[in-house]
């Protein structure tokens, strides 16, 4: 399979006032085509870090201070550093080639603006050519439809509607619709453009199985549950049909029986988009559930990737192992990880797992070890491998 | 084993309040019926979704709540609950019963009577961010239930607080900081010592691990075992994570929308589930077992407003063997054999 995404040497670092934190160290990472590949890690460990890195949406004081990603966008087949990329490129790519669903759905949507208008905006915003095409058939069909008086009176505003939507769908950013639509009155003849997203947002509500969508884009964040506003906010995310889809643990505030229905939907979106969805999660049972390979993160670093099957039947990593024994699970004692997790600031040397480590070595605590693949489709950071 | 906590038909409502006078338009059932019985040196999981009454019913039980209607007893002998059972059967506004329920029903308890039985009940809230006071010192915070409770005083709670923070896990040199200066399972930690401060019997604990990692969580758990295991303490451990009660608890109580429609020990909800809410949470729970991914029953629909359940049995909207019985009749809790007990007219 080829590669969507290729991180190399990416590294995040926070300038706070008590010193650098090292949030992503050195991350090698591939996400391929066509796969869900799950971020697993604790709390600190970079796994989100990692997500807005590749959107480049890092927080202040946060910065991205070295290393590459590449996206090799599958329509057009060409490859793009997103890092040195400008910034209104950026933009385009953003929502439309990449897009992100967040942890929090009630915080991730707008509480004034209704369901149907954010989802619209994502159309207006990238497929300005798409609804300049559909608005002028709409229009042609009336110039060729309509009779009567009423129609005789609107026939030239149609005509002038008709070119301006061609304009629209030739070129996005045309003269005479950007110029209209900043003069009032004149820009109502624009109104077509914001009906058809609307007509494209209910498609998309229906497309994540939520009841009644029509009603549902009329509504107000509040007005919805937190399941069906994780629906709305993955179905944002889906409006341009993505290549990269990227969740952030989308189901952790969400109850069990609605986070079975997310994880269907998840998978489901695979299967007919075949976007490749980025997972991150906290939570391995999920991660179990949807992914197709899993990173490790511990502190800022990678330590196993590898299959899921290989991570739950033969995982290597010693923090790896000691993570899955920390899982609950019936008729199982449950075995916990020594120490705490390893200081943000002031991070051990060497490995950084190596104080935690049960089988650490001397050379674990003064050379940092290199992600290096054992078997097929399987990399572990570690000495003992 | 003998009973300590005895819940009886236990109610809690919200009144809704609406219009210019501010009059009860309505109520969201919180708890709506619940009767429970937990043993001493029992360990209860309490599993539901989020909305399901589970935190009302703790709180009411340490009574930080006044319940609406339905009787708690507290280290009571069956006698007196025999006694007031026949009584209301009987007459409902005789002498006798309220004077008999003064002196053994937690729910009329006030004042002082209320502060002797929290010295032996304790509760641990979920989120350790919010339930210490970021202005006090972890050892003022510790030692603040023996002020109250006057328990100890001078010297003496000074080594108790040193002790109780040891006995968590935290060293007495941390006694002097402030809660920001910890990591969420410290937190955790501390709110614990604070509930063993009074030395209770019974603690009642609030999702204490939701907001902690796979690894922290593991270490609370397995702190809270030994707990029990040297204090000889009773628990109600509520938790909307199926695999936690599965793998701590001794007995589990399934809540939905107020009442609880399955009881068990947690091998049977986990493997035989007999209601099919708890079948659908325990298909629902996602294992990290790869190979478990198929069989996977999703539930449609979401769970209603308790402000207004469906008619019958609260579930049946959403489930999938409903039948016209469900839909007019509230199904009770009875026992399936042994310690099973389910409220389902069509149970698997």
């Amino acid at each position: 399979m080829k590669d969507l995404i290729r991180i190399r040497d990416l590294s995040v670092r926070f300038y706070t006032y008590e010193g650098v934190v090292h949030a992503i160290d050195d991350l090698d990472l591939d996400i391929r085509q066509g796969e869900t590949l799950g971020i697993v890690g604790e709390t600190g460990s970079g796994k989100s870090m990692t997500a807005l890195a590749i959107l480049r949406l890092v927080p202040y004081p946060g910065k991205i201070e070295s290393g590459s990603i590449v996206f090799c966008d599958r329509d057009s087949g060409g490859e793009v550093e997103l890092l040195k990329l400008r910034e209104d490129r950026m933009r385009a790519i953003r929502g439309n080639k990449i897009s992100m669903v967040f942890q929090e759905p009630g915080a991730a949507l707008n509480p004034v603006y209704t369901i149907g208008d954010q989802i619209s905006e994502v159309f207006l915003l990238h497929r300005r050519q798409e609804l300049g095409r559909r608005a002028r058939e709409r229009v042609d069909n009336l110039l060729n439809d309509g009779n009567g008086f009423g129609a005789g009176l609107k026939r030239p505003f149609w005509h002038w509607q008709s070119r301006i939507y061609d304009k629209i769908a030739e070129e996005p950013h045309a003269l005479e619709p950007r110029l209209l639509s900043h003069i009032p009155l004149f820009r109502r003849l624009l109104w077509r453009l914001k009906d058809e997203a609307s007509l494209l947002t209910v498609d998309m509500l229906k497309d994540v199985e939520i009841p009644d969508a029509a009603r549902v884009a009329a509504e107000y964040p509040h007005e919805l549950s937190g399941g069906m506003k994780q629906r709305a906010v993955i179905a944002m995310a889906l409006a341009c049909s993505p290549e990269l889809l990227i969740a952030d643990e989308p189901t952790t505030s969400l109850d069990v029986t609605i986070q079975a229905q997310m994880l269907e939907l998840f998978r489901r979106i695979k299967a007919d988009k075949g976007a490749s969805v980025l997972f991150v999660t906290h939570n391995l049972g999920v991660a179990s559930e949807v992914c197709d390979r899993v990173a490790v993160m511990y502190a800022g670093r990678l330590c196993e990737v590898c299959t899921v099957e290989e991570l739950f039947l033969h995982p290597l990593h010693p923090y790896t192992r000691a993570l899955l024994d920390a899982v609950p699970m019936p008729g199982k004692e449950l075995q916990t990880i020594p120490g705490a997790l390893a200081d943000a600031l002031n991070p051990p040397p060497g490995c950084r797992f190596h104080p935690r480590c049960p089988s650490a070595t001397p050379l674990c605590q003064q050379e940092r070890p290199k992600l290096k693949a054992v078997a097929k489709d399987h990399m572990v950071a570690c000495y003992l491998f | 084993m003998n009973t300590l906590v005895d819940i009886r038909r236990l109610k809690k409502h919200f009144p809704i309040r609406g219009g210019v006078l501010r009059r009860p338009i309505g109520a969201v059932k919180a708890v709506d019926g619940v009767s429970l019985t937990i043993k001493r040196g029992q360990w209860l999981g309490l599993v539901g979704e989020s909305g399901c009454g589970k935190t009302t019913l703790a709180k009411t039980v340490v009574r930080l709540l006044r319940p609406t209607s339905g009787h708690v007893y507290f280290d009571i002998p069956d006698a007196p609950k025999a006694q007031i059972e026949a009584l209301e059967s009987a007459d409902k506004n005789s002498r006798e019963l309220a004077s008999l329920l003064k002196e053994n029903d937690l729910a009329t308890f006030s004042g002082h009577r209320v502060q002797l039985f929290r010295r032996r009940a304790q509760l641990v809230h979920q989120d350790p961010f919010t339930s210490l006071d970021p202005r006090m010192k972890i050892k003022n915070t510790v030692a603040e239930p023996l002020i109250i409770h006057r328990v100890l005083s001078g010297q003496a709670q000074q080594t108790a607080v040193k002790d109780l923070l040891t006995r968590v896990g935290l060293s007495a040199g941390q006694m002097e900081r402030y809660p920001h200066q910890f990591s969420g399972g410290q937190r955790q930690r501390i709110a614990i010592a604070r509930a063993l401060a009074t030395k209770p019997e019974f603690i009642a604990f609030d999702e204490p691990t939701s907001a902690l990692d796979v690894s922290v969580q593991a270490q609370i758990l397995n702190l809270l075992k030994d707990l029990k295991k040297e204090f000889g303490l009773t628990y109600l451990y509520i938790t909307h994570e199926l695999l936690i009660a599965e793998s701590v608890c001794d007995y589990i109580a399934v809540m939905y929308l107020g009442k609880v429609v399955e009881m068990g020990r947690p091998e049977e909800i986990f493997h035989t589930p007999r209601h099919p809410y708890a079948q659908s949470l325990v298909a629902a729970t996602p294992v990290p077992d790869p190979a478990r991914r198929v069989g996977r029953i999703v539930l449609p629909g979401e769970v209603p407003s308790p402000a207004n359940p469906p008619p019958g049995c609260t579930f049946h909207p959403r489930c999938s063997r409903a039948s016209k019985e469900c839909h007019e009749l509230e199904p009770p809790l009875e026992p399936v054999g042994g310690d099973h007990y389910v409220a389902c007219f069509h149970p698997l």
